[in-house]
């Protein structure tokens, strides 16, 4: 095989050489970025990680005060809970919806429908995510102290919901195509079986697509860990443990958003920001870990 | 299907863009632009946005020879950027810090010129139906200040009968903000920190527009910025002095107590359509403006 390979490359005119050198790469530039980038933030944030910053501090305290002028504390512990929070809440919302839709569109719509609805949630995915935030701030806002009679509508809840109608399209798009990816034999067989038709979804579609469903709802919940505009614009963006969805809350994304701009290059505020970012790398680099166990798991069975 | 659906959105997004196009004022502004030989660009507070668009909006009729680009983000971000030399002019709602000047120098071989060009009252905000009228500093320092004492509403002695949990929610601004700054240094000196867990919005219009959606707020904001749904309170030094409303007179004659001065500093002794500017910014004419925004005109005009 190998010796073909090197034969018919020895034969190709020179400008497949240069494409196939190209498309190669493409490849390996993806793994380079990513590197490079990893080694950006932790070179920024480094200096200050290892010779500086109380590291269970920065873990477990809710002191966030970077610019205080004579005791500067760094607890990120607030930010990390915010994060996790709206993020866990989003899904909880997104997920039904995403995975209700992507079940409609791929087993009951007819085709014709099924055109209009993939135009509609391909637009909805397009919406800038400013513009989220500011419905949070405005609509949204309003809606929930009156429905829920809340004191203040910029909350955890806010974001949430925000967040969810940006990850849905994704949800639906994956989703969907994992669900198509399922052989129809699979389906001719069950019915044949007969199995009502939410038989088949539940016990031969969900089962057989599974990886493709999990990865659908693991990249719904990466969009919204990275989320930073419309949190920044809608949780209120405050440093609080929450005590319900109807907390404020503030991300680790919007902190880094709203404090980089005004930090001096070096300082410890700088490289404090920037080991919020290794942290945000960590953390979907965890989800992405615990994606791939899960998915070899299920392989393995 | 799609194709019909394509064609439709295009149609739609053609007329929105002929519709806009017809309101003369952009078109104008383009063009004149385009005329311009020299671009100034100023860019920096967010509370002198307003003002310093509108200065620019002005200073077309005056001089075709420049044109001036505005932008904020925060007095931070404008100074950022006068270290990196990136604007002509940067608008700051505090004071340089000397480390920011020194910064400057070394990285632009210039020393940043300081310029008084307005005065702006801070006012305190609440929603125009809670029954408060004024307040001391020294109560401000409680409900702002780290271990502060007063979270209710009953603690300021009145009954706030549009917030049912009587709870003070506290709307602060974030940290790169020069009101941030100032106000902090206004009412806790250099010794003190903020409470954490106030809501940090971002931008100086954000803050009125909450307040005024929410009965339990008490914000820090421009005096520019007031609205009829939002209320300023009169303030005193302490409970044996008089109260003084955020009026023109009352900032001009410096009895209010939390005036600041509006700084622009450019890099170096201004030269040729820079000094022009400034110049005029300090004229009669621009002082005017001053005093159309809700600000406070430099005296000596």
């Amino acid at each position: 095989m190998n010796i073909l390979r090197k034969k018919s490359a020895a034969n190709l005119p020179f400008s497949e050489t240069v494409i196939e050198l190209f498309i190669r790469l493409c490849g390996i530039s993806s793994i380079v970025f990513v590197f490079g980038i990893f080694f950006f933030v932790f070179r920024e944030g480094a200096g200050f990680l290892f010779n500086g910053l109380d590291l269970t501090e920065f873990l477990t305290s809710v002191e966030w005060q970077p610019t205080s002028l004579n005791n500067k504390r760094y607890g990120a512990f607030a930010l990390i809970v915010g994060t996790l929070s709206v993020t866990a809440l989003a899904m909880c919302i997104a997920v039904p919806f995403g995975l209700g839709a992507a079940i409609f569109v791929s087993e009951f719509c007819s085709p014709k429908l099924r055109e209009t609805f993939k135009i509609v949630i391909e637009l909805l995915a397009a919406i800038p995510s400013v513009v989220w935030g500011f419905i949070g701030l405005t609509l949204m806002n309003q809606l929930i102290i009156q429905v829920f009679n809340a004191p203040i509508g910029l909350t955890m809840l806010n974001g949430s919901i925000m967040l969810a109608l940006m990850s849905v399209p994704i949800i639906v798009s994956i989703a969907e195509d994992a669900l198509k990816a399922v052989p129809d034999s699979y389906r001719e067989a069950a019915e044949a079986l007969g199995a009502t038709r939410w038989q088949v979804i539940y016990r031969v579609l969900l089962p057989a697509a599974k990886n493709g469903l999990l990865a659908a709802v693991l990249l719904g919940a990466a969009r919204s860990i990275g989320e930073t505009m419309a949190v920044l614009m809608a949780t209120g963006h405050s440093v609080n443990i929450p005590s319900g969805p109807l907390s404020w809350i503030r991300t680790l994304t919007a902190t880094i958003a709203a404090e980089l701009g005004e930090v001096a290059r070096g300082d410890e505020h700088y490289q404090v920001l920037f080991i919020i970012g290794i942290l945000l790398f960590t953390i979907t680099f965890i989800v992405n870990l615990i994606a791939d166990l899960v998915i070899k798991g299920i392989r393995n069975q | 299907m799609k194709k019909a659906a394509i064609l439709c959105f295009l149609a739609i997004l053609a007329c929105s863009f002929i519709m806009t196009s017809c309101s003369p004022k952009d078109g104008e502004s383009v063009a004149n632009k385009a005329e311009a030989h020299v671009t100034i660009k100023n860019k920096g507070s967010d509370t002198m946005v307003n003002l310093a668009q509108a200065w620019a909006e002005k200073y077309t009729e005056v001089t075709s020879t420049a044109s001036v680009e505005v932008s904020g983000g925060g007095s931070g971000t404008g100074v950022a950027a006068l270290i990196n030399g990136t604007v002509d002019i940067a608008n700051c709602s505090r004071q340089i810090k000397p480390k920011e000047l020194e910064q400057a120098t070394q990285n632009t071989g210039k020393v940043p010129q300081e310029f008084i060009v307005g005065y702006d009252a801070l006012a305190v905000y609440v929603h125009h139906e809670t029954p408060i009228d004024k307040i001391t500093i020294p109560q401000l320092a409680e409900i702002y200040g780290e271990n502060g004492t007063i979270t209710q509403w009953n603690q300021l002695g009145i009954r706030n009968s549009a917030c049912p949990s009587d709870r003070i929610i506290r709307i602060s601004r974030q940290s790169n903000s020069g009101t941030y700054f100032y106000f902090r240094e206004a009412l806790l000196g250099e010794n003190r920190d903020f409470r954490i867990g106030s809501l940090d919005l971002h931008g100086s219009k954000d803050v009125v527009e909450v307040i005024g959606r929410v009965p339990c707020a008490i914000g820090y904001s421009g005096m520019g910025y007031a609205t009829s749904h939002v209320k300023m309170l009169a303030i005193a030094t302490d409970e044996n002095a008089s109260y003084y409303a955020p009026t023109l007179e009352n900032v001009l004659a410096k009895s209010y107590p939390i005036a600041r001065p509006l700084y622009m500093y450019s890099l170096g002794e201004p030269t040729g359509e820079i000094k022009a500017y400034l110049d005029w910014i300090l004229s009669a004419e621009g002082q005017r403006i001053v005093e159309q925004l809700g600000f406070v005109p430099v005296e000596n005009n």
